[in-house]
């Protein structure tokens, strides 16, 4: 597991440059990557298998832009928490599972699927999580545009 | 040769006594595991959803009753989201160190609270009842900082709601000293008992590849000794002004989780007693101004790992987004890779080592997936459990 922060953020730069959208480092401990939905699993998947990040957790957000799926990876001992942001359109939001590779993200994106109906591509299991088995079709209670079933 | 029969255990989901219901499906040959399926979300309380209609202040209130035993790991992380978005904000010292007390605190009755199910489920019901009644004192701790046992109301964003009074701080400390016999006396009971030896180690092994694959924490990633934990990684409240150490063990099996699990209660009591001699006087919050947009993260070393909380705003008074996510959350798909290929009366333990919610193997019963009849109840399940233990005691003349 990579120790040095600034270590760390090179190997993205150097690995990803120019498929890197933007970055922000809101503060020393704190990096922000946007990237393409397609290039999500390879991004994600270096940071977690190459530098040896842990999975913190992935967050879904509805914006008024699109849906937004944040993956937060934490460098334990480099102490940087880094999340790693893609904008998915809102009619049909579909982004490329990280679970099909790493185990730890497969409840989250089961998760996201049932509250925002984001679809990961390639999941191993992409059954319902949360929302019960009489829940219908289409209904995601995440989604600004929800109003019960 | 005779087509193997397997048989489905369904455990779950519901229990009163549970806080979180979750449904387990173990398939089993014989009395081996071979394969299990977890299904949550049988209580979703939609409390993301709701804290987006809260303002800042009174989502602090919303959180704390996410979880009824570590109800103070959520602010904890939560607070220290608002403050992430806020930047440059200075907690007052007295407040850090009241956060590392309310915090460590609940670590200790969480884990004598996860010590007592896990003696009831191995049939050492003393442990259970010793466990339970020496947490009651914690308690009464709480109880003496903030008049309340359980919900204790202590965090806010920019430092705590109420102050330890200095003359409680005595009463305090010597609670704190009483129990410390007692875990030595449960560090004997259990460490060195030959028959939980033989019932607990090589069972439910988790390797550090493991660990890694499922992203697991707490103490059951120390307990195969992965040395994570967020009080030490990236130190806040006032873990970096005190000196403690982080527990790991390597084995990864149940037994190993036991043992990280009492350690570490000597470590909290540990900080708990530095926090209170070397707590600064001073005011215990910092003037707030308004939360600006963009977006925060806080994380808390709870008894079961870390929390992690996400809160994004957009300037105004509640927050656009808040992610709450909960160490279990993590923890519990590790199950999969812990029980497979073990025995049936095993699988009560396997499941209460990672520290979920334990009331629900009451809940289990065995089903013949052809026939649909019932085998076994949960209450024969734990029984089933109990009686291992027995049988290892007997052949080692120890009954």
């Amino acid at each position: 597991m990579i120790t040095d922060r600034e270590e760390a953020i090179k190997l993205i730069e150097q690995k990803f440059g120019n498929r890197i959208l933007k970055s922000f480092r809101k503060t020393k401990k704190r990096l922000y990557i946007d990237i393409k939905p397609s290039d999500v699993p390879e991004v994600v998947g270096f940071i977690f298998r190459d530098l040896g990040a842990r999975h913190n957790i992935s967050t879904g957000i509805d914006t008024p832009d699109g849906i937004e799926i944040l993956y937060h990876l934490e460098l334990d001992k480099a102490l940087i928490i880094i999340t790693v942001r893609t904008l998915l359109d809102k009619m049909k939001p579909k982004v490329p599972s990280v679970a099909a590779s790493i185990t730890a993200f497969d409840w989250i994106e089961r998760e996201i699927h049932d509250l925002l109906g984001v679809e990961f591509v390639g999941h191993p299991d992409m059954r319902r999580l949360l929302l019960s088995d009489d829940w219908p079709e289409g209904k995601h209670p995440l989604r600004r545009d929800f109003e019960g079933i | 040769m005779a087509e193997k029969r397997r048989t489905i255990i369904p455990i779950g989901p519901y229990h009163p006594l549970q806080e979180e219901p979750e449904f387990y499906k173990l398939f089993v040959e014989g009395e081996r595991i071979v394969d299990i399926d977890v299904r949550i979300g049988y209580n979703h309380r939609g409390i993301e959803k709701l804290a987006e209609s809260k303002h800042y202040d009174q989502i602090v209130y919303l959180i704390e009753r996410i979880c009824g035993i570590c109800s103070t790991s959520h602010p904890i992380a939560y607070v220290q989201a608002v403050e992430d978005i806020m930047g440059d904000i200075e907690i007052p010292e007295r407040a850090l160190y009241i956060r590392s007390i309310i915090g460590e605190l609940e670590r200790v009755h969480s884990h004598l609270l996860w010590l007592g199910l896990a003696g009831h489920f191995l049939g050492y019901n003393t442990v259970f009842m010793w466990a339970w009644k020496y947490r009651e004192p914690v308690l009464d701790i709480f109880e003496v900082i903030s008049g309340n046992r359980n919900h204790y109301a202590m965090l806010k964003p920019g430092g705590v709601r109420r102050d330890i009074d200095d003359d409680a701080i005595p009463g305090i400390i010597k609670i704190l000293d009483d129990l410390i016999p007692v875990l030595d006396m449960f560090k004997g009971a259990v460490l060195d008992d030959p028959v939980l030896a033989a019932r607990l180690k090589g069972v439910g092994i988790l390797s550090k590849k493991d660990i890694v694959e499922y992203s697991a924490l707490g103490p059951v990633a120390r307990a195969s000794g992965i040395e994570i934990d967020v009080r030490k990684d990236e130190p806040y409240a006032a873990y970096d002004r005190v000196k403690w150490n982080v527990i790991t063990q390597q084995e990864g099996d149940v037994f190993a989780k036991a043992v990280v699990r009492i350690l570490e209660t000597y470590e909290s009591i540990s900080i708990i007693k530095q926090c209170l001699q070397k707590m600064p006087k001073g005011p215990i919050d910092a003037e707030l101004k308004d939360i600006p947009p963009g977006e925060g993260i806080g994380h808390h070393e709870a008894p079961r790992g870390e929390t992690f909380h996400y809160v994004r705003s957009d300037g105004t008074n509640s927050p656009v987004r808040h992610k709450v996510r909960a160490p279990t959350f993590m923890n519990f798909p590790t199950f999969k890779a812990s029980v497979i290929g073990e025995r049936v009366a095993d699988a009560t333990i396997i499941l209460a080592a990672i520290d979920p919610c334990y009331c629900c193997t009451e809940r289990m019963s065995v089903i013949d997936r052809k026939s649909g009849k019932q085998l076994l109840a949960g209450e024969q399940l734990i029984k089933l459990s109990q009686e291992r233990t027995k049988e290892i005691a007997r052949k080692m003349g120890r009954s």
